[in-house]
This record gives structure tokens, C-alpha cells and sequence, in this order.
């Protein structure tokens, strides 16, 4: 946590110290001061977005994580179909780019409903779940397959012979000992989640990335008011990590003492 | 002659440290019931569960296996495997590295799947039947080489697992099932430790504990004490020891001709994927009828 905050200081007093340099520049750090009522107005309006850039990668997340599972799951099954779904699941959705997945899902989809005389409309904030927890369900599918192939054969056997059948198996034995194993690459895709979480705003929800572009037509500051935006998801990530090392060290705790 | 004798004094001598510790046990906790755990009517009740388990008494079989062969890719690793273990048999399986005994006893609970034969586990046939198969792995207990206990979960969360889910036995009566056969296998105080702060013979100890938890009729034993270091070698094969006493059925793969002097109904020696011989343990400790068991067993206790 030290290190952290050491971290987010010297990003911002690189940036402090930058408005201090010989460039022509003439910075407006007004526009987001926090003593002047205009930069409290402008700060808590850039603010007001991270509540639905937490609540769109927070159920983007779980989903992406639940469907991860099952599709991982798929990829070491016995039966061909599911491993060949699996395959083309992780192979095609991996492959479109998440901005084109929100466009497609928000413009396209819709499109298609209504040919089908289906009358679904998504709303800004399923559209964009939808698009972020499908396309982040790929990679979330891939490293559950990986930790749940890392576990030794032995404790499947183990399992197998006690009378456990395939579900209980899963839940109790081979799915803890691999989630502990996959806690980093897992805080990893909840990192990028929240970073990928900025794209929505091209459909036009209200987040982080939105509030900033909104400001900056206003008050036409784009650089401190982007930079304001940089540390807000710096200050976000850094509390996720630090969630997630807590998380890894308190599963750890057990697994240490299992060496 | 000579080694017939011997054969029988090592025996008794065995039965009578086993009845010791036994009788130990009994004053130590005398509500338990024995290894076994299983009284007459259980078994009848539960037999008539399973329908043709209830005709299987004291002297009858209960493995067959016939004409089973079984390959890896080209490689034949089972050679028509005719074998009959009865109801409280202690069978061990002897023979060199790679001669397919692992591979026999994986098949009794079909950890592995054989290509042609028949295999009947306490009247239920092993085949692609998954209902059939999780039948016959809750009657049937295995110890591996590796110990195989789960490290995320304390000794006794290993040990209450299986009964409460594939048993759906109350959390309390599980715990309360684990902690009596912990003391049987004489660890009751490391309970609530993890696996990796347990020695090798302990947690060894608490797999064979954990496989007796579903209170099986048969307990399978893949080469128990060889990965153990050579002091705890005993205090694995003394239980092992004990549940034979009970009366439990066993197949034992291992190299420890000791054991298996003492312990054996019968010998099973297996080279190149066939059982070569089968001989009650006197008989083929003293007198080894094929060559490759003549070579075999010079090779293990030529020191």
C-alpha cells in the first residue's frame, strides 16, 4: 500500500512539476482546483461518473467471470462438442476488438431483433455489460482452463475414488485449489476491465471517460482535465490491486502452510 | 518346510502385536465400534440397496476380474487378467516396475478403463456406466503412492468431505465419524492441520483415515509406503496391519515382502502385464514356481 501511494505522488507531482517547465504552455489548472467553487463544481462533476464506471465493470465482471467458467470448463471436458465449442467460442470472441463489440451490440443487435419481429432495446448500461462481460469471458475462459489443468492429476483420483461426483469434485476440491492459483491473472483481467470500461462511453453512458469528455467541450481544458481523468483510474486501480493482493494473501495463508 | 514354518511363526506374531494395539484401542475408546464400523443388519440393509451385494458373504467373491486386457495406444499394459478376490481376502501384488500392477488395481475402481473382459465389484459390473462406476467407488477405498489429500482442506475437512456429499451424512455425525477413525489411525490431534504440516506418514495416515470414511468393503493400496521416508514406513503398515485384522478386504500393490508375509491370503505376482503366479505367501516366498518370480524375488531380498 506504501508503495502505492509513492507511486500515485510521484505521478502527480510529475505532473505539477511539468506545469513549472519552460514550455509556452499556459496551464488552467483552475478549471479542476480544488479551493475555487468552479474547479469543486467541475471535480465533482467528473466524479459523478465513477459510480457507473464501477457499476458496469462490477457486473461486467461477474458475468464475464461466471460465463469464463463454464466455457473453461468446456475446454477440458471429455465429450468433443464441448471442446470444440470452447475452441470457436474463445477463438472468435477473442478476435473482435471490445470497441466494436459495444458498437455492434448497442446500433447492430437491435437491428437484428426487430427483422426477427423481436422488440428488444437495450438499454446504454446491458449494452455495454453485454459487449464488456462477452468479450472479457474469452480470456477469463482461458485462464480458468489453464488453473484448472495445473492441478495435479492426482487430486482428481482422489476425488474420483471417494465417490465425489464431477460437480462436488469441482466445487470443492480442483476449483479452490486453481483459483488460488489464477488470483493474479485474475486481478489482472479485473484491472483491465475497469480500464476497458472507458469505451462505453461512445454509446453515451454517463461514466469516468464520459464526464471528462463532456467537461472538456465545456470548458475546453482537455489536458488537465484528462489528467484529472488519469488519476481517478489510477486511484481506482490501485485500490483493486491492493483488494486483490489482500485477497491472494489471505487464500495464501492456508496454501503456505500446505507447502 | 523350513520356510513354511517361518512363514507362520511371523504371522502369529503379527496377529498377536495387531490384537495388542487392538485391545489398546478398545480401552482407549470403548464406544467405537471396529475398523469395519459395519454391524450385520447395516450390511444386509445395505445390500438390499444395491440388490446383488446382499447375497455376498464372508468366503465369497467379490472382485472378479476375467479375460480383462487393456492397452495404452499400442502398448499392452494388462495381459487376460483372471483374478478372484474373496469378501476379507488380503491379496498383494508384487512384481517389477512397470509390470501393470498399478494399472490392475486402478482398473478395480476404474481410475482405469479396460478394453475387453469383465470386472465385477461386489456384483455390480464396471463399465461405461457412470451409476454403475460411482457405485462401486463408494464400496471401494484407495490409498495412492502420493497421499493425494487435498492441501487447501485440514485433515478433517479431508476426511468429512466425501461423507457429506457423496453420503450426504450430516456435517456433526461426519466430523464425529472422522475424528474416530483419526484415532484409529492414532492422529487425532492433528485434526485440524493442514496436509503439508504433516509428515509423510501422517498424512499418509490420514488418506487411508479419509478412504475409511465411506466405510468401503474393499480398500485398494497403490504402493502405500513408497514414497515415505524409511521411518515412517511402520507406522503406516501397523495400521495397515490392523484393518487387515478387522477383517477388511485388501488389495495391497507394495514392495514390502515383510508386510506381506505377515499380512497375505494370497500373492499375486505380476511381470509384462499377466500375473505370472498366484500361491498363498508361504508357498511362494519359499518355493516360487517361474523363473522371472525366482529372479524377482532374489532381486528384492537378496539383502
Amino acid at each position: 500500500m506504501r508503495q502505492s501511494c509513492c507511486l500515485a505522488t510521484l505521478v502527480a507531482a510529475t505532473l505539477l512539476l511539468s506545469a513549472c517547465g519552460q514550455s509556452s504552455y499556459t496551464w488552467g489548472w483552475y478549471v479542476v482546483w480544488p479551493t475555487t467553487e468552479q474547479g469543486q463544481r467541475n471535480l465533482r462533476f467528473l466524479v459523478s461518473g465513477l459510480w457507473n464506471t464501477i457499476a458496469i465493470s462490477g457486473t461486467a465482471i461477474a458475468f464475464s467471470m461466471a460465463a469464463g467458467l463454464v466455457v473453461g470448463m468446456c475446454g477440458i471436458a471429455r465429450h468433443k462438442v464441448a471442446r470444440g465449442f470452447n475452441r470457436l467460442y474463445v477463438e472468435f470472441v477473442r478476435a473482435i476488438p471490445i470497441l466494436v463489440l459495444v458498437l455492434w451490440i448497442y446500433y447492430g443487435l437491435p437491428v437484428l431483433f426487430e427483422s426477427a419481429g423481436l422488440n428488444i432495446n437495450f438499454d446504454v448500461f446491458t449494452a455495454g455489460v453485454v459487449a464488456l462481460a462477452l468479450s472479457d469471458s474469452a480470456f477469463q475462459a482461458e485462464i480458468f482452463r489453464a488453473g484448472i489443468q495445473s492441478i495435479d492429476r492426482g487430486q482428481h483420483e482422489a476425488s474420483d475414488s471417494l465417490g465425489l461426483n464431477y460437480l462436488d469434485k469441482m466445487r470443492y476440491v480442483i476449483l479452490p485449489q486453481a483459483i488460488r492459483r489464477i488470483l493474479p491473472p485474475l486481478g489482472n483481467q479485473f484491472v483491465y476491465m475497469l480500464k476497458m470500461s472507458s469505451l462505453v462511453s461512445v454509446i453515451g453512458m454517463t461514466e469516468l471517460t464520459r464526464r471528462a469528455n463532456e467537461l472538456v467541450v465545456a470548458e475546453y481544458r482537455p489536458l488537465e482535465i484528462y489528467s484529472v481523468l488519469v488519476l481517478e483510474y489510477l486511484a481506482l486501480i490501485l485500490v483493486v490491486s491492493w483488494l486483490v493482493r489482500r485477497l491472494e494473501r489471505r487464500l495464501g495463508a492456508n496454501q503456505l502452510a500446505g507447502r | 518346510m523350513r520356510g513354511l514354518r517361518q512363514g507362520c511363526t511371523r504371522r502369529e506374531q503379527a496377529v498377536r502385536l495387531a490384537g495388542q494395539i487392538a485391545a489398546m484401542l478398545a480401552i482407549a475408546i470403548p464406544d467405537m465400534n471396529g475398523f469395519d464400523g459395519r454391524n450385520g443388519a447395516q450390511a444386509a440393509s445395505k445390500g438390499g440397496a444395491t440388490g446383488m451385494a446382499a447375497a455376498t458373504a464372508q468366503g465369497q467373491a467379490i472382485i472378479e476380474m476375467a479375460g480383462v486386457n487393456k492397452w495404452f495406444g499400442d502398448f499392452q499394459v494388462l495381459k487376460n487378467i483372471n483374478l478372484t478376490v474373496r469378501l476379507g481376502e488380503k491379496v498383494v501384488v508384487c512384481g517389477p516396475s512397470g509390470s501393470g500392477k498399478s494399472t490392475m488395481i486402478r482398473c478395480i475402481n476404474r481410475l482405469e478403463s479396460h478394453e475387453e473382459g469383465r470386472i465385477v465389484v461386489d456384483g455390480i459390473e464396471l463399465n461405461e456406466d457412470m451409476t454403475n462406476v460411482t457405485a462401486v467407488r463408494r464400496e471401494v477405498g484407495m490409498v495412492f503412492q502420493q497421499f493425494n489429500l487435498f492441501p487447501h482442506l485440514t485433515a478433517l475437512q479431508n476426511l468429512t468431505l466425501a461423507p457429506m456429499r457423496a453420503r450426504k451424512m450430516a456435517r456433526k455425525e461426519a466430523e464425529e465419524l472422522a475424528m474416530h477413525y483419526l484415532t484409529r489411525v492414532r492422529i487425532p490431534e492433528q485434526a485440524n492441520k493442514y496436509p503439508g504440516q504433516l509428515s509423510g506418514g501422517q498424512q499418509q495416515r490420514v488418506a487411508i483415515a479419509r478412504s475409511l470414511c465411506m466405510r468401503p468393503r474393499i480398500m485398494l493400496f497403490d504402493e502405500p509406503t513408497s514414497a515415505l521416508d524409511p521411518e515412517m514406513i511402520k507406522e503406516v503398515l501397523d495400521v495397515m496391519i490392523e484393518l487387515a485384522r478387522e477383517g477388511m478386504t485388501m488389495l495391497v500393490v507394495t514392495h514390502e515382502m515383510g508386510f506381506a508375509r505377515t499380512v497375505a491370503d494370497s500373492m499375486v505376482f505380476m511381470d509384462h502385464g499377466e500375473i505370472v503366479e498366484q500361491a498363498p505367501p508361504q508357498d511362494f516366498f519359499a518355493s516360487p514356481k517361474s523363473d522371472r518370480a525366482k529372479l524377482f524375488l532374489s532381486q528384492i531380498l537378496s539383502h
